[in-house]
Order: structure tokens, then C-alpha cells, then sequence
């Protein structure tokens, strides 16, 4: 079976702050990991491979340091990986994004699987996954929380839904995005990451995947960012003062209203 | 926010700018490696020892294993950080790449080590001490033994144990009486009492193999009568898999101070007269055997004592920065605000002594590991030679000074919290709970002195010794042209001059007056000669820290300025230490060896 994952470089959510005076995300000196759902969608994905066989490989879009995200998942268990990397990708919303992706897994071509997380942490759109397999052609399902079994001829996953789950069976070719619930991400290994570090990693350019300059970048993202802002905060807030039994009794005239 | 348990910056200064651990990487052995990888597999580690080990800590000590129906049970916990520590590869990180390992040099893989000693010394000594097992047996085991029972320690289906001690022969292994009787098979019938075997019991792997010290019927007395046993829990059929149980019963759990999660087990070995064993090399050279997991046990037992004390000392630094307390003696306004504990020079006095011991013990142990590496694999002979001699008369004091500092340290970390310190809602009262074995186990600190002054001091003929001189004395001659360090080159000189004289004067007593006068103060020589050691290992961390100052900014430079005030610290208040001390030694004084057991 051949498994692609995509896999994004993000910031790390816990260091992120928003700058006061322009209200855009400040990076700089932000850490970068691999989107957490990401990691989910890879160990699914070397998991699969270790109980089928096949092949796992990693698919990034994004700057040449999105190689550092891709030499995580190498050491994780994934066997080869791709960045798709050129200047003209800069500014990708989802449409641009997806289009890209579809052009670079055209180009590594002859898939069963391709394997996502739900969404990425920064966007949290959880558009690219659907958008990829429109773009291919491709069924998809989302929110996969357990991949109950696989064959050479089809997969049978559980979909997350509000209340229980879906069962459902699939051919292929076949798109998933995956939840957190669906396993526990293993750490790399020492082995792992001796490999890593030495693998080579396939560069394809915005020539290499042969992609309609329209059609990526900002130029070929139809979505505008009007304003990122942090939201107001709710509701009121107190803070008492006094001896503790006085406390308690301030607070509890406070909540009695709502008390049922 | 978490509060950290370890310093990677100070790793990364002894590792790489200190000791300059890449330079390793141009042997033969460790081609295959790189600091990019030195510092994948130190991140692995660290990642793993915060997320599943340092994570259950207190768990593990407040849930001490229980036997249950004649089972040792264990909080869940600590066979999945195990089951992390074993699939990343750290059972088998050091070895040769056929036997599943990646070559890594001892250092690295000491570095790695001491951040699961920080996050959580209980729950890793169990590889630790089957990492240590698989040593002996890849060095001394027959091939038979190594291809039957090596596999199964390096990916972690067995675990490993040391069973020295017996309930009336704990540091006096000659009085050992275990025996072994040969069988006609081939193997031998093993029959005794084993006492304090951690590991000895458990179900966190398939298998077992003790390392038993024991005596073949009819072998002359003493230590020249011990041979070394392997033991499995259960039998190894010839295609690895278990057979049935082997004739090793618990007797009971001991109940530690601290420790708590390490099962500590008393083992009962051919109650039925068929616990099979196997010789391990030749009779009667067990002890040699296993000195050569014992010296590496022993380091690590320093590298431990060292990391838990570092744990406690960035916790109570971060207590100390965090916590407003009084106001300085200038400041007679009551209604001015509290300034932080860290404000308070004496709180500073009690940091200083803290990041001196346990940087100083730090750095000596990850120097010792270097040394293994130097050893082991550098291509000039001399080195490996000169490396091997150093190891040897440092091993002791690696041991001894770090177990005794650390533990120091650990007191001034819950002193700093105060009362806070002495509940069980802080970490520092178990770290000191934990880091008081470190005196006692792996052959005791005063087993440690004798070692020192009746063995390595006068092994080869002065050797060693003289190598630790010379050693020193190079260390000097570089850093004198420094004039930030002339003032501690001085007083270092001084202190060397003062521990030749002293082991000087003892070497005479040895010939006029026997080995019960050398020895009487051995314990004394251990700590003076461990306070030259680390005095020496302080001016070569100054040194460094000194060279790169100049071009170093930020929070660099204020690193390096740490340096160079603890190692001032170091040499104004513990250094001058060691005159007294020579001069008790000098006098020959026989204050403790004349004292009578009825007049106390």
C-alpha cells in the first residue's frame, strides 16, 4: 500500500501571540513542530504500513525549514519525503494550497491512500484535506477515528460524529483525515534519527509539478484576511477581598441567580 | 508553567565546549556520527523522559510496588515510560550496530541518561541496570549466552539485576555464602539468600537474568573463591523461547526511604534444589567480572546523585526567584514590598553552593564518560592508556563525591523552601529522600575510600595517581596566562602540593605502621582528594568560560559569568578545605582508630 501524508509546519499554539499594534500572528522567535493533528495522520499512517506493508511518504508545502517537520516524520517511521517549496507558493489560502498539493501528488503519482489531519492549528480551517480530494478526484471522509481494517482491495474506518460514529468501508484511491482520538503519536526513534538527518529529501518546484501560476500563491487564493483580532473578552469579571468566610459569602450571593 | 528538572544549556557547555564531544565523531567507531545527531537523540530523550517519566515521579514514589497473590505490582506508569525508553533504542544505543545498536559514545548516551535521572531516577533504573547486565554478558558471556540472552536485554523483553549482597554480607563480599554445585549438563545448582536486589522481581518484562555472586563448592575462601552466575527467571530454550520457571523465590520487598518506584526485593535462590545457572568466563574471577559492571554502575550512581541534585537546585532557584519574602536589612520600612527570596544573600550563598556541587559533580561525570569513550576507541595508544588510568583512580571519587555534594545540595534546596520545603506538596523532600541512597549502594562511599587509597592510589606502581597529578598540573599551565584565573591556578597549585604531601606521608605510614593505620582516615583522603578533583574540574570549566565571554552576549554571557562565580565560590569556600584535611592525614591521626567499641 502506498500512504501519503500531509504533513504542515505550524507554530507552536503555546507560544503564539498576537502583535497589539497590527493584530497579525507574531512569529518571531515562535517554535516550530508538526501540526499535532499531523502527527496523528503520519502514526496512522506507519502503522497501516507496518501491518500491510507498502510504503509511507511525507508531503509538505512550505519554506526550505519545513524540511525540519519532514525529518520528524522520516525518523517516526515514514520511508520518503517530499517538500513542495518555491517562492510563488507564498501566500496559499486553502484553495491555492489544495490546488498545489494535488499537483505535487500527481506528480509522485500511483497512491492508494493519502492520509491528514483533521486541521492545522494556525488556520483551523480543516479545508486542505476535502480540498486535496476534490482536487484528485477522490473520495474522502473526515474526523476518522480509528481504522478498523485494511485490505488490498478496502479500508474500513470509524468516523467521528457528535453523538457515536459512522462505520464505513472504502476502495481506492481514498482521502482521510484523522482526529487525535485514532492513536498515541510514537516518539521517534534513535535509529530513526540517524536516518533522518541523512535522508534526502525531494524538492519540486512550482515547474516540477508542472502548477497553473494562476492557480497558486496569493495570486491564485481568492480568500482575504480582512482583520485577525483577538476576541473581546465575556463577561464580567471579580475579584474579592476579605477574610475567607466573607469571600465565600460574596460568591455566593454572586452565583445564586443562576442557581437552578 | 513547568518548572525545568535539567539545564540543557549546561549540557550543551560540557558537552560540546567543555569536553568537545564532536571530536569524537572522527574515530573510526563513531563515524557514522555528527553533532546534528548528538543532539536528535538528546532531544529524543529529553522528550521522553518529560513526557513519561518526569510525569509520574511523585506517583511512583507515593505507590511503592506491593506484592499482590505473590506478584510484584507495579503503577502502570512505569512500564510504558520503559516501553518509550526501550523502542526508541536506549537499551542498545551504545552498541555495535549488529547487535542493534548505533555506536553512540558513552558521553551522549550518559547525557541522555542523566535527564531520566532527573525526570525520575526510580523508574529508569530498571533498564539502567539491565543495560549494565548486558554489558558483563557482552564482555565475558559465551557466545552461547550472549546469542541466547543478549537479543532479548536489547530490545527489552528481558531485564537485568546485580545479586551481590547477602542479609550477613553487605560490603564485605568475601563472607559470601551462596554456592554452586556443578551438574553433570554442564550447568550448576545455585542455593542462597540474596539481600536489597532492585529489580529482582517484576512483571514489566518477559524474563529476568540475575547476576549472582556465588561460590563453586570447594572454592578456596574469600574474594579469589567468587564466581559469577547467570540466572533467568525463567529457562531460555536454545530457540529463545521461555520454558518453565526457574527455582528463584521472593522472600519479601524492602521498604525504602526513597527510591520508592525501584523494587527492592530479598531473593531466595534453589529452595527447591533446582535453580539452574550458568557460569559466566572462568571460576572464580566473578568479582573481576563484576567490577566491570560495578565501575560503570558506579559513575552512573554519580551521574544520579549529580541529577538530583541539579532537579532540586533548579527548583528551589525558581522558589527563590519567585517568591517575595522580607525585605533586605537596609530597608527598615514595613510597608516597603517584599523583595524575592533571591534578593537575600544568604538564599544566594545557599544557590551558589547548590549550582557548585552539582555543575562541579556534573561536569566530573560526563568527564568520566568521556573518559570511557577515550578508552575504549581513540586510535593513539598512549590516550587509551593514560584515559584508562584516569578512570580508574577517578572512579571513587565519581562515585563518592557527587553521592555525598549532591545530597548536600538537596539539604540547602528544601532549606531555601523552608518550611514548604519539608512537606510532601514539594519535590525537593524526595529528591533528598531519593538521593540518600546514592552514599550507600554500589559499594558504600567508605568502601569507595578504601578503594581509593588502598587500591588506585598505589596501583602500577603510582600510576594512576600520578596521571591524575600530571592531569591537573596540565590544566594549571594552561589556564595561568588567563589573569581572571592566575588567583585560583595559585590556590589549585597549592591544593596539589598539599594532596601529594599528604598521600606522600600516608605511603610512609603504609611501610612503618600497616595497611590498619593507611586506611584508618581513608574516608578523609576520599573527600579531600574529591574536593582537589573537583577544584580542577571547576578551573576547566572557568577556563572555558573565560575564552568564550569576550565574544559572547545576552544570556551567553551571563551564563559564562555564572561560571566563573561558582567556580569562585568553589575555590574561596570548599578549596581551602583540603589543608585541614591534609593536615589531619599528615599528623596520622588516630582519634577514630584508637577509639574503644565499650567506650562509647
Amino acid at each position: 500500500m502506498k500512504i501519503i501524508v500531509c504533513v504542515k509546519q505550524v507554530p507552536d499554539a503555546k507560544d503564539v501571540k498576537l502583535d497589539p499594534v497590527t493584530n497579525t500572528l507574531a512569529r518571531e522567535g515562535v517554535e516550530s513542530i508538526m501540526n499535532p493533528y499531523d502527527q496523528h495522520a503520519l502514526e496512522a499512517a506507519v502503522a497501516l504500513k507496518e501491518t500491510c506493508g507498502g510504503e509511507v511518504i511525507v508531503l509538505s508545502m512550505g519554506p526550505p525549514q519545513a524540511e525540519e517537520v519532514l525529518r520528524l516524520a522520516l525518523s517516526c517511521g515514514a520511508d520518503r519525503a517530499v517538500l513542495v517549496s518555491d517562492r510563488s507558493f507564498a501566500g496559499a489560502d486553502t484553495w491555492a494550497t489544495s490546488y498545489t498539493l494535488s499537483r505535487a501528488v500527481k506528480k509522485i503519482g500511483d497512491y492508494d491512500l493519502i492520509i491528514c489531519g483533521k486541521q492545522a492549528i494556525d488556520g483551523d480551517t480543516a479545508q486542505v484535506g476535502p480540498g486535496l480530494a476534490m482536487r484528485l478526484g477522490i473520495p474522502y471522509a473526515t474526523c476518522i477515528q480509528k481504522i478498523r481494517n485494511a485490505d488490498d482491495s478496502a479500508i474500513v474506518v470509524e468516523r467521528m460524529m457528535d453523538e457515536g460514529y459512522d462505520v464505513l468501508q472504502s476502495g481506492y484511491p481514498v482521502l482521510f483525515t484523522v482526529v487525535k482520538d485514532i492513536n498515541h503519536p510514537r516518539v521517534p526513534s534513535l535509529k530513526g534519527k540517524m536516518k533522518a538527518k541523512k535522508a534526502e529529501i525531494t524538492r519540486f518546484s512550482a515547474a516540477d509539478i508542472d502548477a497553473d501560476p494562476s492557480c497558486i500563491g496569493l495570486s491564485g487564493s481568492p480568500t482575504q484576511v480582512v482583520k485577525v483580532f483577538p476576541p473581546e473578552p465575556r463577561g464580567e469579571r471579580a475579584i474579592f477581598s476579605g477574610t475567607v468566610d466573607e469571600q465565600v459569602e460574596l460568591l455566593v450571593e454572586k452565583i445564586k441567580p443562576y442557581l437552578v | 508553567m513547568t518548572i525545568p528538572f535539567f539545564d540543557r544549556r549546561n549540557m550543551n557547555f560540557v558537552l560540546y565546549e567543555m569536553l568537545g564531544a564532536e571530536q569524537l565523531t572522527s574515530y573510526d567507531y563513531y563515524r557514522e556520527h555528527s553533532r546534528e545527531t548528538f543532539d536528535a537523540i538528546i532531544e529524543v530523550a529529553e522528550q521522553i523522559a518529560r513526557e513519561h517519566f518526569h510525569s509520574h515521579n511523585v506517583k511512583a514514589d507515593k505507590n511503592e510496588p506491593v506484592m499482590i497473590d505473590g506478584r510484584v505490582t507495579i503503577i502502570p506508569e512505569v512500564k510504558e515510560a520503559i516501553g518509550h525508553f526501550t523502542e526508541a533504542g536506549f537499551l542498545a544505543s551504545h552498541h555495535r550496530e549488529d547487535l542493534g545498536g548505533i555506536q553512540l559514545p558513552w558521553v551522549v548516551n550518559q547525557a541522555c541518561f542523566s535527564i531520566f535521572q532527573a525526570a525520575n531516577i526510580s523508574t529508569v533504573a530498571y533498564p539502567f541496570l539491565t543495560i549494565a547486565a548486558a554489558n558483563v554478558i557482552e564482555a565475558f558471556g559465551s557466545e552461547e549466552q550472549k546469542a541466547r540472552y543478549l537479543p532479548p536485554m536489547l530490545d527489552g523483553r528481558c531485564f537485568g539485576t546485580m545479586a551481590l549482597t547477602e542479609p550477613q554480607a553487605g560490603s564485605s563480599l568475601a563472607d559470601i555464602t551462596t554456592t554452586a554445585v556443578p551438574t553433570p549438563e554442564g550447568h550448576y545448582l545455585l542455593r542462597g539468600n540474596k539481600m536489597f536486589i532492585s529489580g529482582g522481581e517484576h512483571e514489566l518484562s518477559e524474563n529476568i537474568v540475575h547476576l549472582v555472586l556465588a561460590r563453586i563448592v570447594g572454592a578456596p575462601p574469600g574474594v579469589k573463591g567468587i564466581s559469577l552466575f547467570l540466572v533467568p527467571r525463567y529457562q531460555v530454550n536454545p530457540d529463545g523461547s521461555l520454558g518453565e520457571h526457574n527455582d528463584v523465590a521472593v522472600s519479601g520487598l524492602l521498604h525504602k526511604m526513597g527510591y520508592r518506584g525501584t523494587v527492592s526485593t530479598a531473593l531466595n535462590f534453589g529452595e527447591n534444589n533446582r535453580c539452574v545457572s550458568y557460569l559466566i568466563g572462568e571460576p572464580h574471577k566473578g568479582l573481576t567480572y563484576m567490577f566491570h559492571m560495578m565501575n560503570e554502575a558506579r559513575i552512573g550512581v554519580g551521574m544520579g546523585a549529580a541529577m538530583l541534585g541539579y532537579a532540586g537546585y533548579l527548583y528551589s532557584l525558581d522558589y527563590a526567584r519567585t517568591r517575595p519574602q522580607g525585605r533586605l536589612p537596609s530597608n527598615k520600612d514595613p510597608q516597603a514590598r517584599p523583595v524575592m527570596l533571591v534578593e537575600h544573600t544568604d538564599v544566594r550563598r545557599m544557590l551558589l553552593q547548590q549550582k557548585a556541587y552539582v555543575e562541579g559533580a556534573y561536569a566530573l561525570g560526563l568527564y568520566a564518560a568521556w573518559l570511557v569513550d577515550q578508552h575504549k576507541y581513540a586510535p593513539d595508544e598512549q590516550i587509551r592508556k593514560n584515559c584508562g588510568l584516569l578512570l580508574d583512580i577517578l572512579t571513587p571519587i565519581v562515585k563518592a563525591w557527587p553521592s555525598e555534594y549532591g545530597l548536600k545540595a538537596n539539604y540547602q534546596a528544601i532549606q531555601i523552601l523552608g518550611g514548604y520545603g519539608y512537606t510532601r506538596e514539594y519535590p525537593v523532600e524526595q529528591y533528598y529522600r531519593d538521593n540518600r541512597l546514592n552514599p550507600i549502594h554500589e559499594g558504600t562511599n567508605g568502601i569507595q575510600a578504601i578503594d581509593l587509597l588502598g587500591r588506585k592510589v598505589t596501583m602500577f606502581d603510582g600510576a594512576a595517581f600520578k596521571r591524575l597529578l600530571a592531569a591537573i598540573t596540565e590544566t594549571i599551565e594552561q589556564a595561568k596566562s588567563e589573569p581572571v584565573l592566575k588567583e585560583w591556578t595559585g590556590q589549585l597549585d597549592q591544593a596539589l602540593t598539599t594532596v601529594e604531601t599528604a598521600t606522600a606521608a600516608l605511603l610512609e605510614t603504609l611501610g612503618q605502621e600497616g595497611i590498619e593505620t593507611y586506611l584508618a582516615n581513608a574516608s578523609l583522603y576520599l573527600e579531600m582528594t574529591g574536593h582537589l578533583v573537583l577544584a580542577w574540574i571547576w578551573l576547566r570549566q572557568a577556563s572555558v568560560a573565560c575564552r568564550r565571554m569576550e565574544s559572547a552576549s545576552g544570556s551567553d554571557q551571563k551564563f559564562y559569568r555564572g561560571k566563573l562565580q561558582a567556580c569562585r565560590y568553589f575555590f574561596h569556600w570548599e578549596l581551602p578545605k583540603v589543608h585541614y584535611q591534609s593536615q589531619i592525614l599528615r599528623n596520622m591521626d588516630r582519634t577514630c582508630l584508637d577509639m574503644q567499641d565499650d567506650w562509647f
